[in-house]
């Protein structure tokens, strides 16, 4: 089983981000559950969701604890090392959202990678909704579900030019992601 | 496995599922307070409705007080009859709670389990689910989105049927199962399911070309027998319910019991519970057993009628039995499913040792750390109730 935590604000697609990633699981099969924490719901408020992805059965269902990976959508949430790095195994990888990827470094040495979901979102989209470039980067790093079954979620869950320029922003993502030295 | 309807797969949260499972009964009158607390249930049935795909009379009323009293007088005239809420949306039904059971109405609600104010929470707890509890109505709890949407189509077979005819309560935890995404498997459009739940045929519906009275006064001379024919008839409703769990499961695939069982046969310690904590228990339980714990997980997918006789002839011999409540009963001896299992044990002769633990209220999220510290206070013969997780 593999587990997933998204960290973002209030109105970034947080909560679409690992529904998303859990339908395009479901869609080749396997199972997999998506589990939104909800707080005051509120633009701007630090949000997180959990996705579990596994062969089997999941019966659980409390949030995850110690995630596998972590995908931090709003770059701000980097401050707060103690709500990022919490419950974090040695092998765990983060994810991160950088306007100067090739600059960055690695949280508290743990495996990282970054993308800058800001300039693709702004370019592709022209607001700052980071989550599907973010997603697509989980899928470019880990590979965990097919990026064409990602797109299949994106195509079922947005329509008609929503639905293209979100799929760009995935494959844009996906292909951009690089691991940080 | 002679599965008739054709079936996809799929993934929904547990509000979508049941707005699919209302949708494929092909109900004829949804009745809703669709603000707070209220669920996306209904806002997606009125999305049916409103693009043509649902043929069915949508009534936003005012207050949930008028949802389900617009519920009773539709179920009356003969009609399939959906309404959804959740907690303070309960409370406020609850005088018509019992009118429409009274009245042998046959509606189905669908209950996102969250908690009672004050203070104001809006997250998982069992309070609503237990306040109904002595209404007359049958209670249903899911532990997942895929049961949730089986156990709303097995509740209007249920309801509706003429050996049965009272109301059931589908219960669904709020948000841990309301909001999350799972993969279940649901018909793949109403045409299918019409074999095992075809059009309603009401009893004695209201028909203006023959009046009949509904609800008469009934003073000290007749009150009590008719309130003793209506237990007579719901605790004979268990009898029915197995038979159409068994119709489902022979139409699905999917079978279902009034409760579930994991190693209860040989365990000295068994954890009762009800809802989505189930799955969660029975992952913990697994992993106790492999370090040697003789522990087991009964929950209960029918919780009213209450399954007495299974439930005291499944944990008769037990040593240690503990009662998960999601909810506290003010004043009472211990929580309310608590006093059911008490009681149940009871009536057969046994005093089995009692825990009561009260986890998750509010939506505290019910960790394997939780689970811990339950399974840790059942080796202090002391401990009669815990408060799971709770600071202070």
């Amino acid at each position: 089983m593999i587990e997933v935590r998204w960290h973002g604000r209030g109105g970034q697609g947080t909560v679409t981000s690992s529904q998303l990633l859990a339908n395009a699981a479901i869609y080749e099969g396997k199972y997999a559950i998506h589990i939104p924490e909800f707080g005051p719901e509120r633009r701007g408020a630090p949000v997180r969701s959990y996705t579990r992805i596994s062969d089997e059965v999941i019966e659980i269902r409390y949030g995850v604890i110690n995630p596998d990976i972590v995908v931090v959508i709003d770059p701000t949430l980097l401050a707060y090392k103690d709500i990022i790095l919490a419950g974090l195994k040695e092998d765990s990888i983060i994810i991160f959202n950088h306007t100067d990827p090739s600059n960055a470094k690695p949280l508290e040495g743990y495996e990282s990678y970054a993308v800058d979901a800001y300039h693709i979102a702004m370019e592709i989209i022209g607001r700052p909704i980071y989550n599907t470039a973010m997603i697509g980067a989980l899928v470019g790093v880990t590979g965990i579900v097919r990026l064409e079954s990602l797109e299949e979620a994106v195509r079922k869950r947005f329509s008609g030019v929503l639905a293209d320029i979100n799929i760009k922003a995935v494959r844009r993502g996906a292909k951009e992601v690089i691991k940080v030295e | 496995m002679n599965t008739i309807g054709k079936q996809v797969r799929l993934g929904l949260n547990g509000d979508e599922a049941v707005a699919y499972a209302a949708y494929h009964a092909d109900v004829d009158v949804i009745s809703a307070y669709p603000i707070t607390p209220q669920t996306i249930i209904v806002e997606r049935l009125s999305e049916f409705v409103y693009n043509g795909e649902l043929d069915a009379e949508f009534i936003a009323v005012e207050s949930e007080h008028s949802a389900l009293s617009a519920a009773v007088g539709a179920s009356l005239a003969g009609a399939r009859t959906f309404t959804a809420t959740a907690s303070q949306g309960l409370a406020l039904m609850y005088e018509i709670l019992y009118i429409a059971s009274s009245l042998r109405t046959s509606i189905v609600m669908a209950l996102g389990n969250r908690a009672f104010s004050a203070p104001i929470n809006i997250h998982c707890s069992h309070d609503d689910a237990y306040a109904a509890r002595d209404a007359g109505w049958i209670q249903f709890f899911a532990e997942n989105v895929q049961e949730a949407y089986d156990l709303t189509l097995i509740a209007f077979k249920v309801s509706e049927d003429k050996k049965v005819l009272f109301p059931s309560i589908v219960n669904l935890d709020g948000f841990i199962l309301t909001h999350s995404v799972e993969p279940l498997t649901i018909f793949e459009d109403k045409k299918e399911i019409k074999e095992f739940l075809p059009d309603r045929e009401a009893v004695n519906k209201i028909d203006p070309s023959n009046p009949i009275t509904y609800g008469p006064l009934a003073l000290p001379d007749y009150y009590m027998e008719i309130k003793k024919q209506q237990a007579e008839a719901f605790n004979s409703t268990p009898a029915r319910i197995k038979e159409v769990f068994s119709e489902y499961e022979e139409f699905s695939g999917r079978s279902y019991s009034p409760l579930k069982k994991l190693y209860v046969d040989d365990a000295d310690i068994v954890f009762v519970v009800l809802g989505s904590t189930a799955g969660t228990m029975r992952t913990m339980v697994k992993k106790w057993r492999k370090n040697g714990e003789k522990v087991g997980v009964l929950s209960l997918t029918l919780y009213r009628p209450f399954p007495s006789r299974e439930v005291a002839e499944a944990l008769k011999d037990v040593d240690t039995i503990v009662v998960m409540d999601r909810s506290y009963s003010f004043g009472s001896p211990g929580g309310q499913l608590y006093m059911d299992v008490a009681a149940a044990l009871n009536k057969y002769g046994r005093y089995n040792r009692l825990i009561n633990a009260i986890y998750g209220l509010g939506g505290r999220d019910f960790t394997p750390e939780m689970a811990e510290d339950m399974l840790h206070a059942t080796k202090d013969p002391s401990i009669r109730e815990i408060w799971v997780g709770v600071r202070g």
